[in-house]
């Protein structure tokens, strides 16, 4: 047997079920490799010393018909977690601690899974590097002082580095597929309405979804089985019947049709991701698929949609954050000044220039020009996808322009921040499924990844698609452990 | 319209218009919030009845509750609107200490309920108030700033309650059509029960728009919003104060700027409250936790069937079956629980000796107790037994009204009431003939100057014949043998 942290969540589960590992032996496996990997600085707070304790007590009566039985999973600090403090890698919720749930961990834990702990993000989610987190950057185990994407950089470093054996991050704008593409891992987002929104804090309502990240694309299904669910409590929930996503898994695409975006062919985009995508086509068309070359007209207005939409959804979104109820407060003379000195010093610089861009957009006078303008546009964008998928079953692109970064080289230049997520956002806007998928490295030997994108729903066909390119594939992740101490 | 009655402000010749639109804002009879399952119960202790999503936690989300949301379609129904079957909610930004989200959740383009109208009686004839549209919206808690010197204190057990905004167009002319405006949209959601219109306990509030014009004119002037007020006496201060404010300024030859302004009642005067340029921006946009509200035919018919009879339509009713007078007929109607005391005292009982005393002496006791009819000492059992016993001639009037006075003490059954004291009416006709005969009798010499020609001694013999019964004799047989004895 491998290393127990080194084991995908198919190999935990089987191990667990045929009980070769106990959960408490996996629980203080990842805890022991987490005791000496605090330099990647993945996790806000830990609960160690409970999951330990609930790892003894599935084991003192193990109910093998969970479908995460007794296993630690540690999860993006976006999620509210009972009792366990929720930062959203915010100054300004530094000391708050949930006293509810978040639906999409329930139901990991409602399958036997344990919290492992809280894992950094960027602040509220608003970044592509996790450089915007309150609690300070992230490590890329791919390589040091490396970004490891964002926002939920803290997850995919910790799923690449063997600290938990699969995660759940959000989406807004590619915050798992960018993160997933940046560290050689697997990170779906599903279709808006499939994982309910309810106990998460809020990004862009319109926009955010959660969704597994994984190390594999069985280990996706698995996770999305478990996480996707209607919920009374997100009235953009929708009711539909969810695939058994890990039963019905296949490798057979033959027949499949695929479809190539010419959009997505920008400037100076580097040669080894013009390869990289090309090799993917390549593959699919070994496995029977059927490559038809498409057009998605608009995908050159989806950005700047984007940053018109999320920006202003998240102005109203963060306004809670007053100093009033909850959270951070610096004290002022009145009213006013309590609410300026504590916005001011509870925000970062990112998250204050998006609100005041939301604002901005939603205000009297400019609502028209941008917001309304933007909604129309995003119309535009859906209706790309709707016209596309009336003849493909499924999309294939990059998942980004460039491999990952260096610390530091972005954070002066947002723009350039913001290009990042060229190739994810379009597929938020629509409200569409898309996953993204290591799918070979550049010249520094960093991971790239692909995107597949579906039909609403259509998660099943996706992951589908994903599992077979995977397998041809053969991806393999060298990382060195190059930060562990003793 | 009666000329006479229009209400104008006189300046040297000069007469102005009063131009009024009201937004009325009244809470939505519900359990529970508009988008939480907390209570929405008056004068709990503070911060009792809060949800993680009414202090708008972090990842709370809204639901609708779909209950308020019939009670906005029933109250657009009686207010002869337009339901729309697609509407959006919105939020409204602004930072304030007692709204826990940083916005509210309103309805701003797309409202629920669209144009409709209520008429109202005046005493010189209906008048039509238009309705330009009703929609839901979230109530905010409540900022305390007296209890603690050094800090407000905030209490959200109001946060998240449903409100109606009713907004009238600006065919109000006067303080008075202001009253009756009031009153009957309190009515008919009263009759509906989709507000209880408790105006103490804030279910209804207005914020109240006027502008002024000379007579005649046919363009709007400028008008001033006063936020807030929430009784129709204040109301109806405040829009005398604001109008002649308005008139002032423009007889000094000086503009009137559109602001907001907040009524102070000690002073009976409006103040500014903020300017047009100060005005908020509120950001409006559509709610993204939420979808848009969409309704269905069938539903707007289900509930089209469970409307119950309005004050117009059951007016009409009392008018038309009863032979009520328009004027009777509006003040039993007035309030679902006068029409149905009085629909209940006229199921054993005489409707128009019902309507006598209902709008007469019980009124008159609600009044002088200052109690509502629901409080009525006096049941509607009783007073159908009591006017019963006048119609069938056991007691006359005037002892009913002995009777009545005693009823009022613990609602005694007013059969007991004339049996214990014998005020039983004398409708014997031999009985009558022998007291008849004695006043006679008695007065001879009387008896002898009526028989010259002194006609109006008539009514001393009915006097003294009543005298002689105790006042229990029957008026119309002592008349009928008093005149057949002293003509015949």
């Amino acid at each position: 047997m491998s290393d127990i942290t080194s084991q995908s969540l198919f190999e935990l589960t089987s191990n667990i079920k045929e009980k070769k590992l106990s959960s408490e032996e996996i629980t203080k496996a990842f805890i022991n490799r987490a005791e000496k990997s605090k330099k990647l600085n993945v996790y806000v707070t830990d609960n160690f010393e409970k999951a330990i304790d609930q790892s003894k007590k599935f084991d003192s009566n193990p109910n093998l018909d969970f479908k995460l039985p007794g296993i630690p999973i540690a999860v993006k600090d976006l999620f509210c977690t009972d009792g366990v403090r929720t930062t959203a890698g915010s100054k300004i919720l530094n000391n708050f601690v949930p006293t509810y749930e978040s639906t999409v961990t329930q139901n990991l834990w409602s399958q036997g899974a344990i919290l492992l702990g809280k894992l950094n993000c960027d602040e509220f989610a608003m970044g592509s590097s996790n450089e915007t987190s309150f609690f300070g950057n992230v490590q890329n185990p791919v390589g040091e002082n490396l970004v490891p994407g964002g926002s939920s950089g803290g997850s995919s470093a910790a799923v690449a580095a063997n600290l938990t054996p699969v995660t759940i991050g959000t989406d807004t704008g590619g915050s798992i597929r960018q993160p997933a593409s940046f560290t050689g891992t697997v990170g779906l987002k599903p279709t808006y309405g499939s994982c309910s929104r309810y106990g998460i804090v809020a990004f862009a309502s319109s926009l955010d979804q959660a969704g597994p990240m994984t190390k594999n694309v069985r280990d996706c299904s698995m996770l999305l089985e478990v996480i996707s669910s209607f919920d009374q409590k997100d009235s953009t929930s929708i009711d539909y019947k969810r695939n058994h996503y890990s039963k019905e898994l296949s490798k057979d695409i033959k027949g499949k049709k695929i479809g190539i975006p010419k959009e997505y062919r920008v400037d100076n985009m580097p040669d080894e991701i013009e390869l990289l995508w090309k090799n993917g086509i390549s593959y699919a068309k070994d496995c029977g698929a059927e490559i038809i070359d498409i057009s998605l007209p608009h995908t050159n207005y989806a950005l700047p949609t984007y940053y018109i939409v999320a920006p202003a959804e998240a102005s109203s979104n963060l306004a809670r954050y007053d100093g009033v109820k909850y959270g951070f407060r610096s004290p002022g003379q009145n009213l006013i000044e309590m609410y300026e000195k504590t916005r001011s010093e509870g925000f970062g610089d990112e998250v204050k220039r998006r609100i005041m861009i939301g604002t901005y957009v939603l205000s009297s006078g400019y609502y028209d020009a941008y917001y309304l303008k933007a909604q129309k546009v995003r119309q535009l964008i859906k209706k790309d996808f709707d016209d596309a998928f009336s003849k493909v079953d499924a999309i294939l692109t990059p998942s980004t322009p460039s491999s990952a970064f260096k610390i530091g080289e972005k954070t002066n230049d947002p723009v350039s921040m913001y290009l990042n997520d060229i190739f994810t956002v379009p597929i938020n806007l629509a409200g569409l499924p898309g996953i993204s998928i290591p799918a070979g490295k550049d010249k520094n030997n960093y991971p790239l990844g692909l995107q597949v994108i579906g039909k609403p729903f259509d998660e099943q066909n996706i992951l589908n698609i994903s599992y077979a390119l995977e397998d041809k594939i053969n991806f393999k992740n060298d990382i060195s452990d190059w930060w562990l101490s003793e | 319209m009666n000329k006479n009655s229009e209400y104008l402000i006189e300046r040297e010749n000069k007469k102005y218009e009063v131009i009024i639109g009201l937004e009325v804002h009244a809470q939505v009879t519900s359990e529970s919030k508009l988008f939480s399952q907390s209570s929405t119960k008056f004068g709990a202790e503070p911060n009792t009845q809060v949800s993680l999503v009414d202090a708008a936690f972090p990842g709370m989300l809204p639901v609708i509750n779909e209950f308020c949301i019939e009670q906005a379609i029933k109250t657009g129904i009686g207010l002869k609107a337009k339901i729309n079957k697609k509407s959006v909610f919105d939020r409204k930004n602004y930072f304030y200490a007692d709204l826990p989200q940083g916005y509210q959740i309103s309805q701003y383009k797309y409202p629920i309920v669209g144009e409709g109208k209520v008429i109202l009686d005046m005493p010189n004839g209906q008048k039509e108030i238009g309705i330009e549209r009703l929609h839901l919206e979230q109530d905010a808690g409540k900022s305390i700033h007296d209890i603690d010197p050094n800090n407000t204190l905030v209490d959200l057990n109001r946060s998240g309650v449903a409100l109606m905004e009713i907004v009238s167009k600006p065919d109000l002319r006067s303080p008075d059509e202001v009253n009756v405006y009031i009153k009957k949209l309190r009515s008919i959601m009263r009759y509906l029960g989709t507000c209880d219109g408790n105006m103490q306990e804030g279910s209804l509030r207005a914020d109240v728009n006027v502008s002024v014009r000379l007579k005649g004119e046919t363009e709007f002037g400028t008008r001033c919003e006063i936020k807030n007020v929430n009784s129709i006496k204040f109301m109806q201060m405040a829009i005398i104060s604001e109008a002649n404010r308005q008139i002032d300024l423009l007889e000094e030859g000086k503009e009137i700027d559109q602001e907001t302004r907040l009524f102070d009642t000690k002073r009976n005067e409006t103040r500014s409250m903020r300017s047009k340029e100060d005005a908020h921006d509120y950001r409006y946009f559509p709610d993204p936790d939420l979808l848009p509200l969409e309704i269905s035919q069938e539903l707007i018919e289900k509930i089209k069937t469970v409307i119950p009879e309005l004050p117009d339509e059951k007016k009409k009713r009392f008018i038309d079956k009863f032979n009520l007078s328009p004027y009777e007929a509006t003040i039993l109607v007035s309030d679902i629980e006068t029409s149905n005391f009085f629909e209940e005292v006229i199921k054993k009982s005489d409707v128009k000796l019902a309507t006598n005393w209902i709008t007469g002496e019980l009124f008159a006791v609600l009044n002088e107790k200052n109690l509502e009819i629901s409080q009525s000492p006096v049941s509607a059992k009783n007073l159908s037994k009591l006017i019963n016993l006048i119609k069938d001639g056991t007691i006359s009037g005037k002892i009913a009204k002995t009777v009545f006075e005693q009823m009022i003490d613990g609602d005694q059954d007013p059969l007991i009431i004339v049996k214990e004291k014998g005020l039983k009416q004398e409708s014997d006709p031999k009985a009558i003939e022998e007291l008849i005969n004695k006043v006679i009798e008695n007065n001879s010499d009387k008896v002898a100057e009526y028989k010259s020609g002194k006609d109006k001694l008539f009514g001393f013999f009915v006097g003294q014949a009543m005298k002689e019964s105790k006042g229990k004799g029957n008026p119309q047989l002592i008349n009928k043998i008093l005149k057949e004895k002293l003509n015949g």
